[in-house]
């Protein structure tokens, strides 16, 4: 049966966490995700759930892993300098290739920074923030609806790959309210067998969660099963957005709210006759290059606009591989892209004259 | 029929790493025969430290999760919320317990969180080749006091259980030692009654032992027993704290 | 009378049972073992009372006792 709520970014995530068969959630007060974490307080403990208020951040992420490696669904919260706190965390838990669902309502950095959207952290998110060659997952709403939806699947493919899958949404999309549609008898994902965890070894030899192994040729050996669940997670895991690229010309290469706003922006060109498009990537993590270059290949022109001061742009360079010219405009520390700075950027990479390239 | 003494099930029969005369060895068996006794092999999980002990997994016969420097008690804490019925127990050094580790120790105890704790003070960083702990005793030479720990710069050895016998999520606090057979079977008797008060879901047990490193303290193994019983306990006062 | 039993091989000569054992009747074997150190050995088997104290002090449990 369908319902339709309205509801915040951040609630919408909570709720999808809990109706994704959430079992242990542990956070730690930042603004702006304080309402997931009240929500989680709220709802968990009485939906079949393990709710802690952890002492820090830090605490919160080695939590997780001790209830994941016990086999429940997890989940932990933050904002960027919390996000900071978690990454030895998060790079343990990658070593040890357990299942969690990270999320980070991006804030303006670097330091204490402030309380405004941004999406500074792309980097710390995709190129990995901790030590050691790890990948997460990394999904990016650009919505409620989405902010719901996504929550759900980051459970799913954190079971699927044992893998830690992040939620990037930032102070925009966490605070906002919108309608969320969902169906109030779907179930939670499969539930996915864990051999390996760790319940008291009766009947079976003792499991160990680790991520340390001392013998030489070990540590070589594990980073071996870790590359090649990324590859088999990036050949099949890719999701993207196109808008107007059918015949676009031009495209602007943006993601979470940043889209949102971006969107306005080429459908006002398209109306005006411009042959704009916007391409958004969903996962930023396997970032969608293959589908960029081939996209490279008949579009000559990308304009990326984040709210940073160019992480994204880094990697549609590298998509593109000078196929086609790709210029940035970003804003960052709280700064939100404004339509008419968007529209004004497009306007001038649109009449900008295209270098002859390489082919 | 005089008493037999065996090698506890729950010890894995494999060399350890452990230097000649270290504590960890006795303490490694004195876990074990305590998790025969009481018959929960199958039922228990350990969560390891960074330190000398991290790989305590290939000792113990028993499930057994890994934690990051100074995490354990979060761990800890994650594995027990999920499986109440389950029994956990962290097994720690001084570095892990009570410098990087000191508010995850401090919390989870607060919390009352219903697991035992092994605590291993050897007043030294064994496995980083025997620097300054937050427990190295005044003027005691370390690799990082090489003229011996000063209070006027490195402050004093940290009475952290001490400190934990006041929140009221603890159940109950104890510090022993392993340097004679007296010792010893005290050391597996506190063991034994930490344990006891997780299957009874009394809350929060700690049993601090003192514990030699004769390899960091630069002496023999029996020398290193005896520097407990006529030093260390002077500062680190053996008992029952709670 | 107790039947005490160490395992050489596994001996790291650390000598809390020599000098632990009530009776002074245990000491260092004058063969290397495999670890290349001097491991503890019985002098006189039928001197030893099976007390134990050797087992609850050996940091390797290569100490066993069959009353």
């Amino acid at each position: 049966m369908k319902k339709t709520i309205l509801c915040s970014g951040n609630e919408a995530i909570g709720e999808a966490a809990i109706r994704a068969g959430l079992r242990f959630y542990a956070g730690y007060p930042i603004t702006p995700q304080n309402e997931l974490t009240a929500y989680m307080a709220d709802q968990l403990p009485r939906r079949g759930g393990i709710f802690i208020q952890s002492e820090s951040e830090l605490a919160a992420i080695n939590m997780i892993y001790g209830a994941s490696a016990a086999g429940a669904r997890v989940m932990t919260s933050s904002s960027s300098p919390g996000i900071s706190l978690k990454q030895e965390g998060i790079s343990y838990i990658s070593g040890a290739q357990l299942p969690a669902v990270i999320i980070n309502v991006m804030r303006a950095g670097p330091g204490l920074g402030n309380i405004w959207p941004a999406q500074s952290d792309y980097f710390q998110a995709t190129k990995g923030g901790g030590h050691g060659d790890y990948h997460m997952i990394v999904l990016a709403p650009a919505s409620v609806q989405e902010s719901f939806d996504l929550t759900r699947l980051s459970f799913e493919l954190a079971d699927r790959y044992r893998i830690a899958v992040m939620v990037l949404s930032d102070g925009l999309l966490g605070q906002m309210m919108e309608g969320l549609t969902f169906d109030e008898e779907l179930a939670p994902p499969a539930a996915v067998e864990k051999p390996w965890a760790l319940t008291g070894a009766r009947d079976r030899k003792p499991n160990v969660v680790r991520s340390l192994f001392m013998k030489r040729p070990d540590v070589e050996k594990n980073n071996l099963v870790l590359q090649k669940k990324y590859r088999r997670a990036a050949a099949r895991e890719v999701r993207y957005a196109e808008t107007f690229m059918d015949d676009a010309t031009m495209a602007v290469v943006a993601y979470g709210s940043v889209a949102r706003i971006a969107e306005a922006v080429v459908r006002r060109l398209r109306a005006k006759g411009r042959r704009v498009g916007l391409f958004r990537p969903v996962t930023l993590w396997p970032f969608p290059s293959k589908r960029l270059a081939d996209l490279s290949r008949r579009v000559k022109k990308f304009l990326v606009v984040e709210m940073s001061y160019g992480q994204m742009v880094e990697d549609v360079r590298l998509s593109v591989e000078g196929r086609a010219a790709v210029s940035f405009y970003g804003r960052s520390g709280g700064g939100v892209p404004t339509e008419s700075q968007i529209e004004r950027e497009t306007l001038r990479c649109l009449s900008a004259p295209l270098k002859k390239r390489g082919r | 029929m005089a008493k037999s003494y065996l090698r506890p099930q729950t010890l894995t029969d494999v060399v350890t790493h452990y230097c000649p005369g270290c504590g960890h060895g006795i303490l490694h068996r004195l876990v074990a025969e305590v998790i025969d006794e009481l018959g929960i092999r199958n039922s228990t999980i350990a969560v390891a430290p960074v330190g000398c002990a991290v790989v305590a997994y290939d000792y113990w016969d028993i499930d057994c999760a890994e934690a990051a420097h100074g995490r354990a008690l979060a761990v800890a804490t994650g594995l027990k919320r999920v499986q109440p019925d389950k029994i956990v127990f962290t097994y720690q050094g001084d570095g892990d317990l009570a410098a990087i580790g000191t508010a995850e120790t401090i919390h989870a105890a607060n919390r009352g969180e219903n697991l035992t704790v092994v605590f291993v003070n050897n007043a030294v960083y064994g496995m980083t080749g025997g620097q300054m702990a937050p427990t190295t005793l005044l003027d005691q030479k370390t690799a990082t006091t090489p003229r011996g720990r000063q209070a006027a710069t490195e402050g004093y050895p940290l009475k952290i259980s001490e400190m934990l016998a006041f929140l009221s999520g603890v159940v109950s606090v104890e510090r022993t030692a392993v340097s004679s057979p007296k010792e010893v079977l005290n050391t597996r008797r506190a063991i034994k009654d930490a344990f006891m008060n997780q299957m009874e879901h009394k809350g929060f047990s700690i049993v601090e032992v003192l514990s030699m490193c004769p390899t960091y303290w630069d002496k023999t193994p029996a020398a290193a027993a005896r520097w407990i019983s006529e030093e260390m306990v002077k500062y680190f006062p053996l008992g029952k704290l709670k | 009378m107790a039947k005490l039993k160490i395992n050489r091989q596994r001996c790291k000569s650390c000598q809390l049972c020599i000098v632990w054992c009530p009776r002074k009747n245990l000491k260092l074997d004058g063969t290397l073992n495999e670890a290349g150190v001097f491991p503890a050995v019985v002098i006189d088997p039928a001197n030893c009372t099976g007390c134990g104290m050797c087992f609850v002090m050996c940091p390797d449990a290569c100490i066993e006792i069959e009353g």
